[in-house]
């Protein structure tokens, strides 16, 4: 098996759910509604566990860091998180609809997980299938709700869906070594995973009376899996590792 | 091996040993212990989380060494399951009456992929009417989602039903 694939593969999903997981966050006092408030809260309690899970996998298994050092002192450059979880929260049709294409994402990964070749993943896509079935059955029933309501609802989570859909293409952007993981059966690579999602998204989004853009159409945001980020990156990680900074060797 | 030493004793610990967010139900109601052993005179018990981002891991996890070396007098290892992962069938039949007695609807039994639907209807734990209605599938903690009874009009939470 390649290590360093691996560890590559590992490395980009936990910081797309670390950095979502601070941006959902952001909701915390600020939801629409309470019970909104309270599931973009929930959503990024399990983003920040996962990739707390993901990390820990790194260290145990492949001789990473220590998880908080790793997730908090690296530079920019180093994250491979994608674009789409960059983003400001924006508007709540904005964040909703980044959560209902993100988390339907995750879901087809995870669910490729369950046959992969490194146990450690397996044994977490296991554990986090039955979790993230919580999330997109709250993204569906919003944007099925969002979408079917008609009228200024209906124009902004289409405005959303635009606006999100090439940023959420981004997530699937080609690894160096997808085919050595392919061929190792660690994962069935980015390509296959986007097509699933393709489908499975698709499917909810016509119930919705929501127009998926022409993925032909459209220029994929990419960059972010080889260190390449929005300008929102960094005022994000200065804020998420602003304590933690004070005194990384502190014990608390 | 002294004759406190035993796995009885320690299940017995472990009865004691509650949910920080749900006080009438034990570690053990939740099914959250998946192994005890005696090794060299050591206890070693093997947990799970119920949600793997649950932020009471820690916690329980040192209750659980802090009662079995309260109660036997042995050294403790309690570690993290990861071979096995937590669903609602874990649940006892007990434990499903404690967590209605506490208020909170029990999972409902489903086999193979949860689907919304699943979530519909779910008896109310006060009244017992069906006729009720999810409000969100996120509530005060990640374990449980919150419902609404058109029957007696209370809002009510449902430990969730995972696979």
């Amino acid at each position: 098996m390649n290590q360093q694939a691996i560890s590559d593969l590992i490395t980009k999903m936990a910081d797309d759910e670390l950095v979502l997981g601070h941006r959902n966050s952001e909701w915390t006092g600020l939801g629409p509604v309470m019970e909104e408030d309270i599931a973009f809260s929930s959503m990024a309690q399990d983003q920040i566990g996962h990739a707390l899970a993901l990390y820990r996998i790194q260290e145990e298994h492949m001789g990473g860091p220590d998880p908080d050092a790793f997730a908090f002192l690296r530079p920019a450059a180093e994250f491979k998180c994608c674009h789409l979880v960059e983003m400001p929260i924006g508007s709540y049709d904005f964040s909703l609809m980044r959560h209902f294409l993100f988390d339907h994402a995750e879901a087809v990964r995870y669910e490729s997980l369950l046959q992969s070749e490194f146990a450690p993943l397996q044994q977490l896509a296991r554990k986090l299938k039955g979790e993230l079935k919580y999330h997109t059955l709250h993204a569906d029933a919003w944007i099925l709700q969002l979408g079917r309501a008609g009228g200024e609802s209906y124009e902004r989570m289409q405005a959303a869906l635009d606006t999100c859909f090439p940023l959420a293409c981004g997530i699937f952007e080609p690894g160096e070594a997808d085919q050595a993981l392919i061929n190792d059966n660690i994962y069935p690579g980015e390509k296959v995973l986007y097509e699933r999602w393709l489908d499975n998204i698709y499917r909810v989004l016509v119930k919705a009376s929501l127009n998926m853009p022409d993925p032909a159409a459209i220029t994929p945001a990419y960059g972010g899996r080889y260190g390449q980020h929005t300008p929102h990156l960094q005022p994000l990680l200065e804020e998420m590792g602003a304590v933690l900074r004070l005194d990384p060797a502190a014990r608390w | 091996m002294t004759a406190d030493h035993t796995i009885a004793n320690i299940y017995a610990a472990l009865e004691q040993v509650m949910d920080p967010e749900i006080p009438v139900l034990s570690v053990l109601d939740l099914g959250m212990i998946t192994a005890v052993t005696i090794e060299d005179d050591t206890a070693h018990i093997k947990m799970i989380p119920t949600f793997a981002a649950c932020p009471a891991i820690n916690f329980i996890q040192q209750r659980i060494q802090e009662a079995v070396a309260g109660a036997t007098g042995m050294p403790v290892r309690v570690t993290i399951d990861k071979e096995a992962h937590w669903h609602s069938k874990r649940l006892s039949e007990a434990a499903k009456e404690k967590l209605r007695n506490f208020g909170i609807a029990p999972p409902g039994i489903h086999e193979g992929e949860l689907r919304a639907e699943m979530l519909m209807n779910t008896p109310c734990p006060h009244c017992g009417s069906k006729n009720t209605y999810l409000r969100s599938p996120f509530g005060a903690t990640l374990c449980r989602a919150v419902h609404y009874c058109k029957d007696c009009g209370m809002v009510f939470e449902q430990f969730k039903p995972v696979g």
